[in-house]
């Protein structure tokens, strides 16, 4: 199987990586990044371009861009890892539609084209005869997509909660844990990495919302939008009510929350007893699933990084492979 | 619930005896001897705290025993949720946010626990509050909401009951 991945930032490199270490039978023919590109249909060596990549900041030709590979790269799968816009969802929507209109299937971890216009993506594909998998949107690691269209087939999904931003979690359990006010919980996510220089999209609960939103057109019949979203962040928050709520063996955690018989879609913090299974630590995510037949369900794993993520990616990959690869279109 | 008994040593115990086999707790025991009753029958009022669920159970063995159940009243404040609210609550009338629940006549706020670390800071607080059945109760948390929003404070709802 042939792929192309857009994308070199820390998920680009973790899927190229665990490609080259874990032979899989995948060959790459082409990369991209913002502002070069590498085609060769033959293959190119990924060790070469992660080192280009580490040295130059350039993973190949500058004359070369992401769209010139979704166009001319020989390749089954194109592996959209650009950066998230959420606003508009470009440049990966261009890529994904473009790449799907070509008749080839599509991995994706990027929430702004699956959030935003998840209904024309998945008829294009399915108009066309392909896959779009995005696995690695929501949960990290976490295998939700498939357990809720595989692992949960027949079932009637009743409701999904969960933990779906490691960077609120990681506060909030820091705040549980030390005492610490929000301020000083925030400070210590940026300075391990965890939140970026602008939190809000985290804090506030937008990212939780979009991953909602995904999960949500994943199960229910009407399609979401993030604007169907009741959202409210940690922002405001206290260490007091952490304290308060710990007096009663409670916490407090973010919890995106989609009951479709309800019409409920909220993402709010929430008073949890210390013993239920979403009270994970750190930045872990953790989804329960409510189903008509298999009752309540929960995972629980890494939200985010360059392997994890990566894990998820080539999931969608093999998955396509094993199950998908004979309708793709015949080569020449 | 107002049960009708025989006039007869025993008959007490009998009738009572289920609400303890299933787990429940009796609060107060209510004889109305003068009541007059047809057939050497005797009126007696129990007022209990059941786990939830179990009424139909208890009915039934209260029947078996050969007691008739004229009525059984309405559940009271049984179903507790405990919530957090967080901003400037004493400058928004905490006694007013308090009592849009008590006003009802269907929830109440029976416990109060509030954190003020300084004038200029927020507050935190936590509320406990009791209603009847689960629907009153998410009425009262609709009302709750509706003051978070109308003052601008935080309201952060228990994602399970808690006990």
């Amino acid at each position: 199987m042939r792929v192309a991945v857009l994308g070199m930032g820390s998920v680009g490199r973790g899927v190229l990586q665990m490609i080259e270490e874990k032979d899989l039978g995948i060959s790459v023919t082409a990369v991209a990044d913002s502002r070069s590109a590498l085609i060769n249909k033959d293959g190119i060596s990924i060790d070469e371009v992660l080192e280009a990549k580490a040295k130059s900041g350039f993973c190949g030709d500058r004359s070369l861009t992401a769209m010139d590979v979704v166009r001319r790269a020989a390749y089954d799968v194109l592996i959209e890892v650009t950066p998230t816009n959420a606003d508009t969802g470009e440049p990966a929507l261009t890529h994904i539609l473009s790449a799907l209109e070509k008749g080839r299937h599509v991995v994706t971890s990027n929430k702004g084209p699956i959030s935003r216009e998840y209904s024309r993506i998945r008829s294009l594909a399915a108009a066309k005869g392909v896959q779009i998998r995005y696995e690695a949107t929501v949960g990290g690691a976490i295998p939700i997509m498939h357990m809720l269209e595989h692992g949960l087939a027949g079932n009637r999904v009743l409701a999904v909660f969960g933990v779906l931003n490691g960077t609120c979690n990681f506060i909030l359990s820091r705040m549980a844990a030390e005492g610490l006010t929000y301020e000083q919980a925030l400070l210590e996510a940026r300075e391990m990495g965890y939140a970026e220089a602008d939190p809000t999209y985290d804090v506030k609960g937008i990212d939780p919302a979009i991953k909602l939103v995904i999960l949500a057109n994943t199960f229910c019949r009407e399609p979401v939008t993030l604007e169907d979203v009741d959202i409210t962040g940690i922002d405001l928050l206290t260490n007091d009510a952490l304290r308060l709520a710990e007096e009663q063996h409670c916490t407090i955690r973010l919890i995106a929350e989609a009951i479709p018989d309800r019409g409920i879609l909220r993402v709010a913090p929430r008073l949890l007893p210390l013993s239920h299974p979403l009270v994970v630590e750190g930045t872990l995510n953790a989804i329960t699933i409510e189903t008509d037949m298999a009752g309540e369900i929960t995972l629980i794993g890494k939200g985010a990084g360059s392997v994890e993520t990566a894990s998820a990616i080539i999931g969608d990959l093999l998955y396509i492979r094993n199950f998908h690869a004979e309708r793709h279109p015949k080569k020449t | 619930m107002k049960l009708e008994i025989k006039d007869a040593p025993g008959q007490l115990i009998a009738a009572l005896k289920p609400i303890s086999d299933l787990g429940g707790n009796i609060i107060a025991v209510i004889h109305q001897r003068d009541e007059k009753q047809r057939g050497g029958m005797l009126s007696v009022q129990i007022v209990l705290e059941l786990p939830e669920q179990r009424l139909k159970e208890l009915t039934r063995m209260i029947r078996e025993q050969g007691v008739n159940i004229q009525r059984i009243g309405h559940e009271r404040l049984l179903y507790q949720k405990a919530v957090m609210l967080i901003g400037h609550l004493i400058h928004t009338d905490l006694g007013d946010t308090v009592d849009r629940i008590d006003s009802t006549g269907f929830a109440e706020v029976t416990e109060l626990n509030i954190s003020m670390p300084a004038i200029t800071q927020v507050s935190s607080a936590r509320l406990v509050i009791k209603a009847v059945n689960k629907e009153d109760m998410e009425q009262a948390i609709a009302i709750l909401r509706r003051v978070a929003r109308e003052k601008e404070f935080l309201l952060v709802e228990p994602l399970e009951e808690i006990e």
